[in-house]
């Protein structure tokens, strides 16, 4: 298990100057199941896959709402990401209580981003094991940001993350163009499909194991789950079923 | 030699005599301030229909000495608010420091967004009510000026109790009582600012300022006026009073040394 040396901890770089214990970090990111983020010119939209660890148990929380304007979607250990969630939506509150704002998206950004850099520089800590999406709209429009354990943060206009994510990647790599126009269901439809992209072939997206967050100009950030995505998930399927470029675009990628 | 570290820098017993300590203590507890010393007298503002006009002079008085008389009381905090301090200088400076510190640290990180007179106001309203919960208050009265999140005029008041509240028209100290009611007349209420024009607001507001200097015995005909709107923050703090006329004060009587 042992790569070498110089992964006990993560203060110590390895001589080609890398530090192990954060990429490890990373790995547990792409261990998590899949999220996709997108963000248009008026709406932010994040969609999850849920996983259960047993028939029997319930499925493991994927998007979270933080604050009114924005929420986060994670990949990776969910523990640490509840503290991370935690520790915005307290930041969140303090921001509207002390200055009556909606804490700008980069702001929220940047502090868990110093938080999470940190833990890669102090002996006896260790690096968030999770990933984020954080989508939602401020006074300046939707944003998309990317967040990583190693403290890495970016803006995005459409983002995947978690286990076989690069399959999403590259259905939103190939529809780019299109997000920015984009009408808010128009983009619940493009988050589904770069979710399915990423799924293996025996599995479907149902309304037990699909989350959607939708944040929006002049409309809270919400989350659907269950019979309220049952609409999305049939008009998105109706696409691949009537064999239109869609479906067409889903075999390429499969084959 | 005594190598006792309370003992450093102090004359010598031998030579000066035992140290008098007495001074280390004060007879009295601390105290906290119970009265301002330096003050400034009202500020006075008015919105109108692409913005707010605001304005007060250049005196700091020491009691009712005319102590200062090149105080600048509007402090513009971006291009978009404008802070007018009535009350204890001092204090003043104090929040003018604070505004710098937080406008810094706004400015750090994202440059895109700052902070508009709306969350200023709730902000500066939070210091004012944490510093007078603490039984040590910031003996100010502000007026904080300028454009909200929509872009929309902004005029709301933050006193050193920690009270807030709002209205198309505020004066602070003398002022409340001077000047408002001029202002009501023009601007009685919220739906009146969509009738008030910029060169409406500022002569209006100008007019305030000389019936101030007239009653005001802690006024002075030298004042600041800024004016904010979508375009920035227009500040001039050397403005004088304007065709002035005491005639009015002929008929006053008594008060003084007339007998009829």
């Amino acid at each position: 298990m042992f790569r070498n040396n110089y992964d006990n901890d993560s203060v110590t770089f390895s001589p080609q100057g890398r530090i192990f214990q954060v990429e490890y970090a990373s790995e547990a990111v792409k261990q998590g199941s899949v999220v996709v983020g997108i963000v248009s010119k008026t709406h932010a939209v994040l969609a999850a896959i849920k996983r259960n660890a047993e028939e029997l148990s319930s499925y493991q929380k994927k998007i979270i709402p933080i604050d009114s304007h924005y929420g986060i979607a994670l990949a990776g250990l969910a523990s640490d990401a509840r503290v991370l969630s935690n520790f915005m939506k307290q930041q969140s509150l303090a921001s509207r209580l002390t200055y009556d704002r909606a804490i700008p998206l980069s702001e929220i950004t940047l502090r868990i981003a110093d938080r999470a850099q940190t833990n890669t520089q102090q002996y006896g800590k260790r690096p968030y094991g999770v990933g984020l999406l954080i989508a939602g709209v401020d006074s300046k429009g939707p944003h998309l940001f990317e967040f990583q354990p190693s403290g890495v943060t970016q803006e995005m206009v459409a983002c995947g993350i978690g286990a076989r994510s690069q399959m999403a990647r590259t259905y939103l790599e190939r529809h780019l163009d299109s997000f920015g126009g984009c009408g808010r269901e128009e983009l619940i439809k493009h988050a589904l499909r770069a979710l399915k992209e990423s799924l293996s072939q025996d599995k479907e997206l149902t309304v037990d194991n699909t989350s959607v967050g939708i944040g929006g100009i002049g409309e809270n950030f919400a989350l659907y789950e269950g019979q309220d995505i049952a609409e999305w998930l049939d008009a998105t399927f109706e696409n691949r079923e009537g064999g239109d470029d869609e479906g067409g675009d889903a075999m390429e990628t499969d084959s | 030699m005594n190598h006792l570290p309370q003992a450093w820098g102090r004359p010598r017993d031998d030579v000066y005599g035992a140290y008098d300590p007495s001074h280390f203590q004060n007879a009295a507890p601390n105290q906290h301030t119970q009265s301002p010393i330096v003050t400034g007298t009202s500020v006075v503002a008015a919105k109108f229909k692409d913005g707010v006009v605001i304005a007060a002079d250049n005196l700091a008085s020491y009691g009712s000495l005319a102590r200062f008389t090149d105080v600048k009381r509007l402090r513009k905090f971006n291009d978009e608010v404008v802070v007018g301090f009535g009350g204890d200088v001092s204090d003043m400076q104090y929040l003018d420091r604070l505004l710098n510190s937080l406008d810094i640290r706004e400015n750090y990180s994202n440059t895109e967004s700052s902070l508009n007179a709306k969350n200023l106001h709730t902000y500066l309203s939070k210091v004012m009510y944490k510093r007078r919960s603490d039984f040590n208050p910031l003996w100010n009265h502000l007026l904080i000026a300028g454009l909200d999140g929509d872009a929309k005029p902004f005029l709301a008041s933050a006193d050193l109790l920690g009270t807030t509240f709002s209205s198309p028209t505020l004066a602070t100290g003398f002022g409340a009582h001077l000047a408002q009611p001029i202002m009501r007349r023009t601007i009685p209420d919220e739906a009146a600012v969509q009738n008030v024009s910029k060169d409406d607001a500022i002569s209006l507001v100008k007019e305030c300022m000389k019936v101030l200097f007239y009653r005001d015995a802690r006024s002075m005909d030298k004042y600041s006026i800024a004016i904010i709107t979508k375009a920035g923050v227009e500040l001039t703090e050397d403005e004088r009073l304007e065709n002035q006329s005491w005639a009015f004060a002929e008929s006053i009587r008594g008060y003084g040394t007339q007998v009829n």
